[in-house]
C-alpha cells in the first residue's frame, strides 16, 4: 500500500510539481495517472521511489516513510519498487542478461556484483523473467541491438527480477508504435494480475487508460483533479482533467497485435 | 547617367580597416626584428650555415650497425618504462576521472578541488617532472617511471572525465532506481558506457609515453634517451644515427599497432 499524506513538491526554481496530494493506493491495484505533459505525472511517480524528493508531507511505501529514508534504507526500499521508463533506460552496451540481472543489485554484495558473480537462483530468475516477456532468445544480444518494443520488454524483465511489491511505469509506451504499445501494456497488466504487484502507470492516451486501468487518477498543474474507478470515467471526465476538448493525439489507437 | 553614380570607391576596404591592418603589420614586423636582434639569430643564418649542417650530417653516416647490440637493452628499458608507467597511470586515473566528472561527483567542493589539482599537474611539463624526480630518486628508470605516471594521469583524467560527463544519465537512473549503490552504479551503468574510449585513450597515452620516455632519458631518467645523450656527448655520431633510426622504426611500428587497435574499438 502507498499512502500520500499532504505531499507537496516545490522545485528550486519555484515551480510547484505537486500540491497537497492526499491519497491511498491499495495492494494489487492497476492505477493509471493521466494528465497533459507538465501536469505533474512524472513528479508524482518519481516521488514514490525518491528519484525526486517532495518538500513536505509524508509518503508511506510498505508502511515506511520513504521521504525519511536515506542511504541503505532508501536502497532497501527501492529494491521493492520497480521502475519502467519512457526511453527504456537499459545499459545499451551491456547484454540483455546483464541488464536483467542488474535488478538483483539491491540484494547483492557490492564486490560480488562488481565481479559479475551472481547466484544460480538469480541467474535462473533472470532467465525465467526473460521467458515471461518472450525475449529469452536475445539473452546474449547487446541491448542496443533490440527494437524499442523488445527493449521495453527487457526492462520489464529487469523490474521483475527485482521481485518488486510495486511497479512504476513513467510513460512506458510514449516512444512505441500502437501495436507494440498494446503489447507492453498487456504484459504489465498480466504481471499485475498474476503476481498481485501494485502497478502505477503514467499515460496521456485516454483510450489506453480506459482499456487497462482499474482506477484513474487525473492530474493538472500538480493537483489531483480526478480520482475514481475506471467505470466512473467518461470522455467528459478527460475533458475536465485536460481542461480542453479531446483531440486525436490523445488517443493511441491501434489494435492489439500478437 | 545621374551625377551620383560618378562616385568611384577608392578601395575594396574602408580606410579605417586598412589603417588598422597596416599598423598591426608594422607592430608584428617590429616585434620580429626586435626578437631577432635580441637573440642574435636571423633566419638567413640557416643558409649561411648550411655547409656546416651538411658537414655534421655526413658525420652521422654511415650508421655504426655494430653498435646495435648495445641499443637493444636500453630500447627495451624504454618500452618497460612506458608499459609500467601507463599501466599504473590507467589504474590511478579511474577514481580520479570519476572525481573530476561533474555528473558523478555532485559535491562542488570535491569536484572543484580535484579539477584544480589536476589542472596544476597538467601545467608541469614532463621534462620538469623528470628533472625533479631524478633529483629526488637519482638517475635511472625509476625516476622516469614516476615522472611519466604523473604526466600520463594528467592527460588521461582530463580526457576521461570529459567522456564521463557526456554519458547517458538515464541508464544510471535505472540502476539507482532498482536499489543499486554508488559502486554498483559505476560498474553497471558508467563503465559499460565509457570502456571503449577508456581503452582507446590508454593506448594513446602509451604511445605518448614511449615518445616522452625518449626525451626523459636526456635528463637521466633511464631508457634509450640516456644512451642517446651519452653518445652525443662523446660525439660518437655513427652510433647516434643507429639509435635514432631504431627508435624511429620502433615508434612507427608501435603507433601503427596501437592506432589499428584503437580503430577497432570505437
Amino acid at each position: 500500500m502507498i499512502e500520500f499524506n499532504d505531499v507537496s513538491l516545490v522545485y528550486p526554481n519555484g515551480t510547484e510539481g505537486l500540491k497537497n496530494i492526499d491519497l491511498k493506493i491499495n495492494e494489487g491495484e492497476f492505477v493509471v495517472i493521466v494528465g497533459l505533459s507538465g501536469a505533474g505525472k512524472s513528479t508524482f511517480i518519481r516521488s514514490i521511489n525518491r528519484l525526486v524528493t517532495p518538500t513536505s508531507g509524508s509518503l508511506l511505501v510498505e508502511d515506511e516513510d520513504i521521504l525519511k529514508a536515506n542511504g541503505t534504507d532508501l536502497r532497501r526500499l527501492r529494491t521493492k519498487i520497480g521502475m519502467i521508463f519512457q526511453s527504456y533506460n537499459l545499459v545499451k552496451r551491456s547484454t540483455v542478461l546483464k541488464n536483467v540481472i542488474s535488478g538483483r543489485l539491491g540484494y547483492t554484495g557490492t564486490l560480488t556484483s562488481i565481479l559479475n558473480i551472481f547466484s544460480k537462483e538469480d541467474k535462473l530468475l533472470a532467465y525465467e523473467n526473460l521467458k515471461r516477456v518472450n525475449i529469452e532468445e536475445k539473452l546474449y544480444n547487446r541491448a542496443d541491438e533490440l527494437s524499442g518494443g523488445q527493449q521495453q520488454r527487457v526492462s520489464i524483465a529487469r523490474v521483475l527480477t527485482q521481485k518488486p511489491k510495486l511497479i512504476l511505469a513513467d510513460e512506458p509506451v510514449a516512444s512505441l508504435d500502437p501495436p507494440t504499445s498494446h503489447q507492453v501494456m498487456k504484459y504489465l497488466k498480466q504481471i499485475n494480475r498474476e503476481d498481485k504487484i501494485t502497478t502505477i502507470v503514467n499515460l496521456h492516451f485516454i483510450d489506453m487508460a480506459m482499456e487497462y486501468a482499474d482506477r484513474i487518477i487525473g492530474m493538472r498543474a500538480g493537483e489531483v483533479v480526478f480520482d475514481g474507478p475506471v467505470s466512473d470515467v467518461t470522455e467528459q471526465t478527460f475533458e475536465e482533467i485536460y481542461g480542453r476538448s479531446i483531440r486525436d493525439e490523445d488517443r493511441r489507437g491501434g489494435v492489439e497485435d500478437e | 547617367m545621374s551625377k551620383e553614380s560618378s562616385f568611384v570607391p577608392k578601395g575594396l576596404y574602408p580606410f579605417k580597416t586598412k589603417l588598422i591592418i597596416t599598423l598591426a603589420l608594422i607592430v608584428v614586423i617590429g616585434f620580429y626584428l626586435l626578437s631577432s636582434i635580441k637573440t642574435e639569430s636571423f633566419i638567413f643564418h640557416f643558409f649561411v650555415k648550411l655547409p656546416n649542417v651538411f658537414g655534421l650530417i655526413s658525420d652521422f653516416f654511415p650508421p655504426d650497425w655494430s653498435y646495435i647490440n648495445q641499443v637493444w637493452p636500453k630500447l627495451f628499458e624504454t618500452l618497460h618504462i612506458a608499459i609500467i608507467a601507463t599501466t599504473i597511470a590507467v589504474i590511478i586515473s579511474i577514481p580520479f576521472s570519476l572525481l573530476t566528472a561533474s555528473n558523478v561527483t555532485t559535491n562542488t567542493w570535491i569536484y572543484q578541488a580535484m579539477r584544480l589539482f589536476l589542472n596544476i599537474i597538467r601545467t608541469i611539463p614532463d621534462i620538469i617532472l623528470a628533472v625533479v624526480f631524478v633529483g629526488l630518486f637519482g638517475i635511472g628508470a625509476f625516476s622516469g617511471i614516476i615522472a611519466l605516471i604523473i604526466f600520463a594521469v594528467g592527460i588521461l583524467v582530463k580526457l576521461m572525465s570529459e567522456v564521463i560527463e557526456t554519458i547517458d544519465m538515464n541508464q544510471i537512473e535505472a540502476i539507482r532506481a532498482s536499489g543499486g549503490n554508488g559502486l554498483q552504479t559505476i560498474s553497471f551503468a558508467i563503465v559499460p558506457q565509457v570502456l571503449p574510449q577508456f581503452i582507446s585513450f590508454s593506448l594513446y597515452v602509451f604511445e605518448i609515453n614511449i615518445r616522452a620516455s625518449l626525451v626523459l632519458g636526456l635528463v637521466g631518467a633511464g631508457g634509450i634517451g640516456q644512451l642517446l645523450n651519452t653518445q652525443i656527448n662523446f660525439m660518437n655520431y655513427p652510433a647516434v644515427s643507429t639509435i635514432i633510426i631504431i627508435v624511429f622504426a620502433v615508434v612507427i611500428v608501435i603507433d601503427i599497432i596501437s592506432g589499428k587497435l584503437r580503430e577497432g574499438l570505437v
